[in-house]
């Protein structure tokens, strides 16, 4: 498969699931696992641009496609605008949920460019966050998506 | 102008937002390389006789390279011997799990006492194996009748602990209270119900065994504390041990110190020599990380017709689970702070603490405060319903006013600052108040079938409330002028690099970029406390305050003797950053080059604040929300508070912590349990089932302003941490049994799920 732009082959068990593969054989560890029933997204990456869950993706499944994770979205050294966004709104705090959060925000935006509040917090309900209560992650999709300016800081 | 109390964004986000962080599962470190996998094999009975273990099947298992028991870990040092008389009082803070006659082994010996209670390890080469083979040992289990809940637990039919003689680990049940003088009195019981805290990351540690030292990498909110409960497990000196907190993926109270899983996985590294690594899985954290809150609560009000309150009553039953691991902490909190921000003549509270087959109960985000603001909130709108009264009105009438500071309230703290009144006045303006009310007379009016609740908490909490076990701070500045913090504070997710900074920036005129926080590793922090019970900024912070102060005095001494010129005519001019005589920027010294003269010990300073005291901040929160009154569904609307933390060092940070806490609060009072079928059977051990709130159960918050400065420490701080889940839970509640009150509907336990608030409607419309 091809993972953040770069060709990867690897012979692994059936079982092994993307997001292991991704963390194990790729060696990316930024997705991370925080559930074991698809309900948390913390394992969200893009898969031929499309966001999936990749604990219920086996590798196997990706064999051919396109990866994209978190590691792969900032291009020369410039953060993409969605990164760029959760730091202006400060859309993270521990950090454990912003890998599939920054995802799932990006693979929403490229669907519905100008989402308002409400479609963007159903858009990310298959995305868990303890830490912010989703109002700075919500204003950082909306600032994203060039609704809002970020907060005054430096 | 001071960069404290600027909108300052966080030092720490690009790395987390390119590369994501570094969590125990993603360390690579050399000591590591090869470490098994770590599986533990878990009680799936509540209350069950241990009658044996055969591990023959699972080492025969791919790629297995041991399985541990009790009977494998058995060199733990001595047990306390059980005191005579009975059941003994547990300390007062969480003992490391074991001792006494509540004994918590670290695998169980003979008996199991909740699902997921752990019994053996399974070490492997990869994880899907450990997964295998952990369902190849097989454990020969005699069941129990399980006690699940408090009534079934006071009861007494089984016990736990045979030995204890009793189910009640601590019992100071509240004595009975004088109402006599009260025109009216209400009474009722409230439970409090068990949640989960629910860590995007759970737990985690891995450990490797080398030349007699023990290095542990833990997700923690501090490394010291764990360290010091290793050495107590293991048989070893503190020095001999290493714990490092890496990236830590939230902890909410639950991460405080390292548990019995944790230590059992140290264990493992010793008794193979093989590094280890275990993260556990979202069932395992749901059943067997600590879970918060329950707690039975039986509420007494009285008081005039106008609205005065004369006694509350509040009587607690904590539900601790299987091993009372914080003792009476919760409880003993709950008591303390009972009587709220109200000055009321006569207060009693008291308590009792059980075990049930449940998960162990202990610190989730408030820890007992936000149990004592529901109670006595939900007490104060019985109280208002009773006597046909405004809620805020009442609150108002009875709050403890703005001349009385400090003061003493009947339960026993010592409140520092406040206005109590003016946060309740600045969230009802701030929501228009008169104006909701006057929405929801329409719709009563109408007969709409979506009616509007309007809840309304008030609340004062108590933070950092074990100061006086102090924090550390040492500042080190370097030969090139760069300055390195080391901090006994632990942050995970608060933003504790970017705050430190900011002071040392504010301090001695270095710009931010040039500071490195470390923390969490107790070979470069051997002392400190870590970051829980909203503490950080007011200890942790002040000690880097402190430390900062001396670091400046050494260096206006070294500048002077550099310069010539005596120690009073120095200056650290704040544009330049730079040493000079006074009002003579011409001949100046920069901090690269006194720090270069600061001989062998470098420019640095080390402080343990201890002559800290704990803070009280306040609040009030108000919510909104709709309820379909055929359905029971309930919307939150609005939500608008006043959180008073203090003096704010960055506003960014502080409405941070407001966000996060609040989304907990509401998802206690209309979402979450975790709940247990009659054989204690938990039926919400996944993300499936445990109801934890998302983006679209929730509006965007409305955030006023407030600060009214400590006076106990230099930074005017108080904590901030724990204010969402205290105002919000209340509010919430509230506003849903406010929603529901014109059709006869005076309280409805949480969570205020559907269910629960149609069958309360239906309840009292057969009643009317």
């Amino acid at each position: 498969m091809t993972v953040n732009g770069g060709r990867l082959e690897a012979e692994v068990a059936d079982r092994t699931l993307l997001v292991h593969f991704l963390r194990e054989v790729a060696g990316l560890t930024a997705t991370n696992v925080g559930c074991d029933t698809s309900s948390c997204g913390a394992c969200t990456v893009l898969l031929d641009g499309q966001s999936v869950k990749s604990c219920t993706v086996l590798a196997a499944q990706a064999d051919g496609h396109q990866i994209t994770t978190l590691e792969g979205l900032a291009s020369d050294g410039e953060m993409h605008p969605v990164q760029r966004a959760f730091h202006a709104e400060h859309g993270l705090q521990c950090g454990f949920c912003t890998p599939g959060m920054v995802m799932a925000a990006v693979s929403l935006l490229a669907e519905q460019p100008h989402p308002t509040e409400q479609q963007v917090r159903t858009g990310l309900e298959g995305n868990l966050c303890r830490c912010t209560g989703y109002h700075n992650i919500v204003r950082a999709v909306l600032t994203a998506a060039g609704h809002r300016e970020g907060q005054a800081g430096r | 102008m001071s960069i404290l109390g600027t909108r300052v964004l966080r030092t720490e986000d690009p790395r987390l937002l390119t590369h994501g962080g570094t969590y125990v599962d993603d360390v690579r470190a050399p000591e590591l390389t090869g470490a098994a996998q770590v599986t533990f094999v878990r009680s799936p009975f509540a209350h069950a006789l241990i009658k044996g273990v055969d591990t023959a099947a699972a080492l025969a298992a791919p790629g297995v390279i041991a399985v541990l028991t009790s009977a494998d870990i058995n060199d733990i040092p001595p047990q306390q011997a059980p005191p005579e008389g009975g059941p003994p009082p547990v300390s007062e803070v969480a003992p490391p799990p074991r001792g006494g006659v509540w004994d918590e082994p670290l695998l169980a010996v003979d008996r199991v006492r909740f699902v997921g209670e752990p019994v053996a390890i399974v070490l492997t080469d990869e994880g899907y194996q450990g997964e295998d083979a952990a369902e190849l040992v097989i454990v020969d289990y005699e069941p129990l009748p399980a006690v699940v809940g408090i009534t079934e637990s006071l009861a007494g039919v089984t016990l736990l602990f045979p030995h204890a003689g009793s189910n009640i680990t601590v019992d100071r049940a509240a004595a009975a209270a004088a109402f006599d003088g009260c025109a009216v009195v209400v009474e009722r019981e409230i439970m409090n119900q068990r949640v989960a805290p629910v860590p995007m990351e759970g737990r985690a540690a891995a450990a490797s065994w080398a030349d007699g030292k023990l290095t542990v990498w833990a997700s923690t909110q501090n490394a010291q504390y764990g360290r010091d409960m290793l050495a107590d497990a293991c048989g070893l000196d503190p020095a001999a041990i290493r714990v490092i907190a890496p990236d830590v993926g939230g902890g909410f109270g639950a991460k405080v110190g390292v548990d019995r899983d944790a230590i059992a996985v140290a264990r493992a590294a010793r008794h193979t020599g093989r590094p280890v690594r275990w993260v556990e899985t979202r069932s395992e954290n749901l059943t067997a990380m600590t879970h918060g809150r329950a707690q039975r609560q039986t509420v007494k009000i009285g008081g005039n017709r106008d609205g005065r309150v004369l006694a509350y009553r509040l009587d607690v039953v904590q539900d601790a689970g299987a091993y009372p691991r914080m003792g009476e902490f919760l409880p003993k909190l709950t008591s303390l702070m009972s009587a709220g921000p109200y000055d009321i003549a006569t207060v009693t509270a008291g308590y009792r603490v059980v075990v049930t087959n449940t998960t162990p109960v202990a610190a989730y985000r408030g820890a007992g405060r936000p149990e004592a603001t529901a109670a006595i909130e939900r007490a104060m709108d019985l109280f208002a319903a009773e006597i046909g009264m405004d809620p805020a009105e009442v609150r108002r009438q009875n709050l403890v006013p703005p001349d009385r500071f400090p003061y003493q309230s009947p339960s026993g703290a010592r409140y520092d600052t406040g206005d109590y009144a003016g946060a309740l006045d600045k969230v009802l303006a701030g929501a228009g108040y008169p104006e909701l009310r006057a929405e929801q007379a329409r719709r009563r009016q109408r007969g709409d079938v979506v009616q509007l609740g309007i809840g309304v908490s008030s609340y004062v909490e108590i933070t950092a409330g074990d100061a006086a076990d102090g924090e550390t701070a040492r500042v080190v500045v370097n030969d090139d002028g760069t300055v390195t913090i080391y901090t006994g504070s632990s942050a995970h997710g608060q933003g504790h690099h970017t705050a430190w900074a900011m002071i040392v920036e504010n301090d001695l005129a270095i710009p931010m970029a040039r500071v490195t926080v470390k923390h969490g590793d107790t070979d470069e922090v051997p002392a400190g406390s870590g970051t829980y019970a909203s503490r950080s900024l007011q200890l942790g912070g002040v000690a880097v305050h402190r430390a900062d102060l001396a670091v400046k005095e050494q260096a206006r001494k070294l500048a002077a003797a550099l310069m010539e010129a005596s120690e009073a005519d120095l200056e650290l001019e704040q544009g330049s950053g730079r040493w000079q005589v006074r009002g003579d920027p011409s001949a100046s010294r920069s901090w690269a080059e006194v720090a270069r003269h600061a001989g062998a010990e470098g420019l640095s300073a080390f402080v343990n604040y201890r002559d800290g005291v704990p803070t009280f901040p306040f609040g009030s929160h108000l919510a909104v929300v709709e309820v379909d009154t055929e359905t029971g569904k309930v919307t939150l609307v609005r939500h608008v508070t006043v959180d008073d933390a203090g003096t704010v060092l960055n506003p960014v940070l502080t409405e941070g912590q407001r966000h996060g806490g609040i989304a907990q609060g509401v998802a206690q009072a209309l979402l979450e349990e975790m709940m247990y079928d009659a054989d204690g059977n938990p039926l919400t051990a996944t993300l499936a089932d445990y109801a934890a709130i998302t983006s679209a159960e929730l509006p965007s918050f409305e955030l006023l302003a407030s600060e009214t400065p400590a006076t106990t420490n230099p930074l005017g701080a108080k904590g901030i941490g724990e204010a969402g889940t205290i105002g919000a839970t209340p509010a919430m509640q509230n506003a849903v049994i406010d929603a529901v009150s014109h059709l006869g509907v005076r309280h409805i336990d949480m969570p205020t799920t559907p269910s629960r608030v149609w069958a309360a409607i239906s309840n009292a419309r057969n009643h009317q």
